[in-house]
C-alpha cells in the first residue's frame, strides 16, 4: 500500500500541515493526543476536507484540491475503524457486519471467515447494547474489514479497553496483518501498540510531521526521544527467535548485536520478532558481574551520553548496529567514571519483556 | 339536569364527530409528517443563513393566538385567497369550509410541536454513527434511511403522537378558519363548545369529554408500543 497525504487545515488553535508518503504494509501514526493524528485519518476516509493539499492512495487521487478533487467518503473504499467502534445500536451484529459488505458476497474476505478469524460467532444475534468493549471493537474490525476496504484506518482501537482486552484485540489486528495481508494505517499514542505492528512510523507532533521512516529507525533516534516516550522510551530491535527452553518457558532470540532471553512465547523458531527494551528497564555494569539473577548481559561501548544535570542521565551503548539506551542516576554515571568511549556491560532481567514489548514482525 | 336514556350508548352523530375528529387528527399528521421531517433535518443537519428565521417561522404557530393562524388561513386558504385558488386549480382542493381546512389548520398547530420532537430525536444521534456508515460504502441516501431515521424513530413516533394530540384538540383556528359545520367541520372540541352554548347539555358534554380522554390516552398506548418496538426486542424504552 502506497499512501501520499500532503495536507494543510486550520483546525482552531491547531495548524494542521502534515506532509508524507510512505509504502508499507502497516503505517503507524504516532503522536501525543491533541496532536492532530485524527485529523489526518479523516481526511484520508474523506470525513474531513483539507482547506489545500492532496491524499493519493495507491496512485488514486482521492483528494486534490488544487484539481477540485474530492471523493466522498463512501467512494473511497477505505474501511474505519473508531476509537469507541461506534457500532450501529438499531442493528444486530449480524446486519452490522453485513452493513458495508458488497451484495452477493465476494471481495477478499467472505462473511464466514472473518467471523472466524475474529471470534464473533457466538455473537450475532446480539446487540452492540449487550456487547463489551472488546467485543464491540472486534465486531467493528470485521464490519470495516467486510466493506473489502483497500486500506484500513483504526484510530486508537484500543484506547477505550482494559490491559487485557488490549493484548486480545492487538493480536487480531496482528492476524490481519500476517493472515490477510490487509493494509492499516493505525493511529496511536501508545510505543507499544506502534512498534508492535507498524512497519513505517509517521511521528507528529503539533500539528506536523516531526519524522517518518521506518519504526526501528525512528525509535531508535536519539534525538527524537523526547516524542518517542519518556517513560516507555528505549530501543527496538529486530530479532529472530532461535531456541525455546521448554523447561524455564524461556524463549532465546538472536539479534546482530547478540542474543537475549524472554520470557517464551508462542512463536515458531526462525520467526522474527520485534523486541522493545525500556531504557528504564537497562542497568549497567563495568566489570563483568557475577552471581547474578539477570539473564541478559551483553558488552558495548558507550557512544553518547545525554545528561542535562538532572538525576537521571541516559547512557546510549552501541550493540551490533543500533544504540541501546540505558537510564542510570546521574550519581552512578560518575561513581562507575562512565565516559563516551567506556566498554560497559548492559545488564536487562529476562522478566523486562513483557507481551507488550515483544510483537511478531511482518513477515 | 336532563336525563336521557341512552346515555351510555353514543348517538349517530356522537359516533360521527368522533370519526369527523379521528379523520381530521389523522389526515393532518399523515400530510405534515414528511414536512416536518425535511424541516427538523434542515434545522439539525444544516447550517445556511436564515436558519433562525426559518426556525422562528415554524414555532410562530406556537406562540401566536390560534385565532390569527385560523384569520392567516382564511385570508391564504379561502376560495378567494392566493393559495386557496392554486390548490382548487391544480389539485381540485378546497379547503374553505370543509374538512380538508380543519385538517390543514391542525397541521399547521400541531407543526411545531412535531419539528421539535424530532429535532430532538435527530440531535441525539452521534454524527459520527453517520459517518462510520459513509465510510462503509453507504451515500447519504441510504444514511438516511438505515441509520438516521431509525434512529430518529422514537423522536419521529413522539413528534406524530403530539400533533395527533393537538390535532384532536385544536379549536381555535379551525373554528376561525372553516367555522362550525356539523359533519363537516365540527370535530370533538368545536361540538362541546356547541352544547355548551345551549342550556341542558351537561350530560352530553361530559360524554363527549369522555371520549376525548379516552382517545387522547388510547394515542399514547399506541405510541409508547410503537416505540418499544421500534426498539427491538430486549432493548430498554429508557432513551
Amino acid at each position: 500500500m502506497k499512501l501520499e497525504v500532503a495536507i494543510t487545515k486550520r483546525l482552531g488553535a491547531l495548524e494542521l500541515d502534515v506532509e508524507f508518503s510512505a509504502e508499507a504494509p502497516v503505517l503507524g501514526l504516532f503522536g501525543r493526543s491533541g496532536s492532530g493524528k485524527t485529523s489526518v485519518v479523516n481526511a484520508i476516509a474523506g470525513l474531513l476536507k483539507p482547506d489545500s493539499g492532496r491524499v493519493v492512495v495507491d496512485g488514486e487521487v482521492l483528494f486534490d484540491s488544487a484539481r477540485g478533487i474530492n471523493l466522498a467518503p463512501e467512494k473511497r473504499c477505505i474501511g474505519y475503524v473508531f476509537q469507541d467502534a461506534l457500532l450501529f445500536p438499531h442493528l444486530s451484529v449480524r446486519h452490522n457486519l453485513l452493513y458495508g459488505a458488497p451484495r452477493g458476497g465476494g471481495g477478499a474476505i467472505g462473511f464466514e471467515a472473518a467471523v472466524e478469524l475474529l471470534g464473533l460467532a457466538a455473537l450475532l444475534e446480539r446487540r452492540p447494547l449487550a456487547l463489551s468493549g472488546g467485543e464491540k471493537q472486534r465486531v467493528a474490525i470485521g464490519r470495516a474489514l467486510l466493506s473489502q476496504p483497500r486500506l484500513l484506518l483504526m484510530d486508537e482501537p484500543l484506547a477505550s479497553l482494559d490491559n487485557q482486552r488490549r493484548m486480545e484485540i492487538l493480536r487480531y489486528i496482528e492476524r490481519l496483518r500476517n493472515e490477510l495481508k490487509q493494509p492499516v494505517v493505525y493511529v496511536s499514542h501508545a510505543v507499544g501498540e506502534i512498534t508492535r505492528l507498524a512497519d513505517h512510523v509517521v511521528l507528529m507532533n503539533e500539528g506536523s510531521v516531526l519524522a517518518h521512516g521506518p519504526v526501528q529507525q525512528i525509535f531508535n533516534r536519539a534525538d527524537l526521544r523526547p516524542h518517542t516516550g519518556r517513560y516507555e522510551g528505549g530501543a527496538l530491535i529486530e530479532a529472530e527467535a532461535v531456541a525455546h527452553d521448554a523447561r524455564y518457558f524461556l524463549t532465546r532470540f538472536r539479534f546482530d548485536g547478540g542474543e537475549l532471553v524472554a520470557p517464551g512465547i508462542d512463536t515458531p523458531l526462525g520467526a522474527r520478532v520485534r523486541i522493545r527494551i525500556r531504557s528504564r528497564d537497562v542497568s549497567i555494569a563495568t566489570v563483568m558481574p557475577q552471581g547474578i539473577s539477570i539473564r541478559n548481559v551483553l558488552a558495548g561501548n558507550v557512544t553518547e551520553i545525554a545528561d542535562n544535570g538532572g538525576a537521571i542521565v541516559e547512557v546510549s551503548v552501541r550493540l551490533g548496529t543500533i544504540d541501546v539506551p540505558a537510564r542510570i542516576s546521574r550519581q552512578a554515571r560518575y561513581e562507575l567514571a562512565i565516559e563516551p568511549g567506556s566498554r560497559v556491560f548492559l545488564l536487562i532481567k529476562a522478566i523486562a519483556f513483557d507481551k507488550r514489548s515483544v510483537g511478531f514482525a511482518a513477515s | 339536569m336532563a336525563i336521557r336514556d341512552n346515555h351510555a350508548m353514543l348517538s349517530a352523530e356522537e359516533i360521527s364527530i368522533i370519526l369527523l375528529s379521528l379523520k381530521v387528527a389523522a389526515a393532518s399528521v399523515i400530510f405534515s409528517l414528511p414536512l416536518a421531517l425535511a424541516a427538523a433535518l434542515l434545522l439539525a443537519r444544516t447550517q445556511f443563513r436564515g436558519k433562525t428565521l426559518v426556525d422562528a417561522l415554524i414555532h410562530l404557530p406556537l406562540v401566536l393566538p390560534p385565532v390569527v393562524i385560523g384569520y392567516f388561513l382564511l385570508l391564504a386558504f379561502g376560495r378567494q385567497g392566493l393559495l386557496g385558488g392554486f390548490f382548487e386549480r391544480v389539485f381540485g382542493l378546497v379547503f374553505a369550509f370543509r374538512w380538508t381546512g380543519a385538517a390543514l389548520a391542525a397541521g399547521i398547530m400541531g407543526f411545531p410541536l412535531m419539528v421539535r420532537a424530532i429535532r430532538l430525536g435527530l440531535e441525539a444521534i452521534d454524527p459520527r454513527l453517520e459517518a462510520a456508515a459513509r465510510t462503509l460504502g453507504a451515500g447519504r441516501w441510504r444514511v438516511l434511511a438505515s441509520v438516521t431515521l431509525p434512529l430518529a424513530l422514537p423522536g419521529i413516533i413522539m413528534g406524530a403522537l403530539l400533533a395527533f394530540a393537538r390535532s384532536l384538540g385544536e379549536f381555535g383556528a379551525t373554528i376561525t378558519f372553516v367555522s362550525n359545520i356539523p359533519g363537516e367541520t365540527q370535530t370533538l372540541p368545536l361540538a362541546i363548545y356547541n352544547l355548551t352554548q345551549s342550556p341542558g347539555g351537561d350530560s352530553a358534554i361530559l360524554k363527549l369529554c369522555a371520549i376525548s380522554v379516552l382517545l387522547s390516552v388510547a394515542a399514547l398506548v399506541v405510541s409508547e408500543w410503537l416505540n418499544r418496538r421500534s426498539r427491538g426486542p430486549g432493548a430498554s424504552t429508557l432513551a
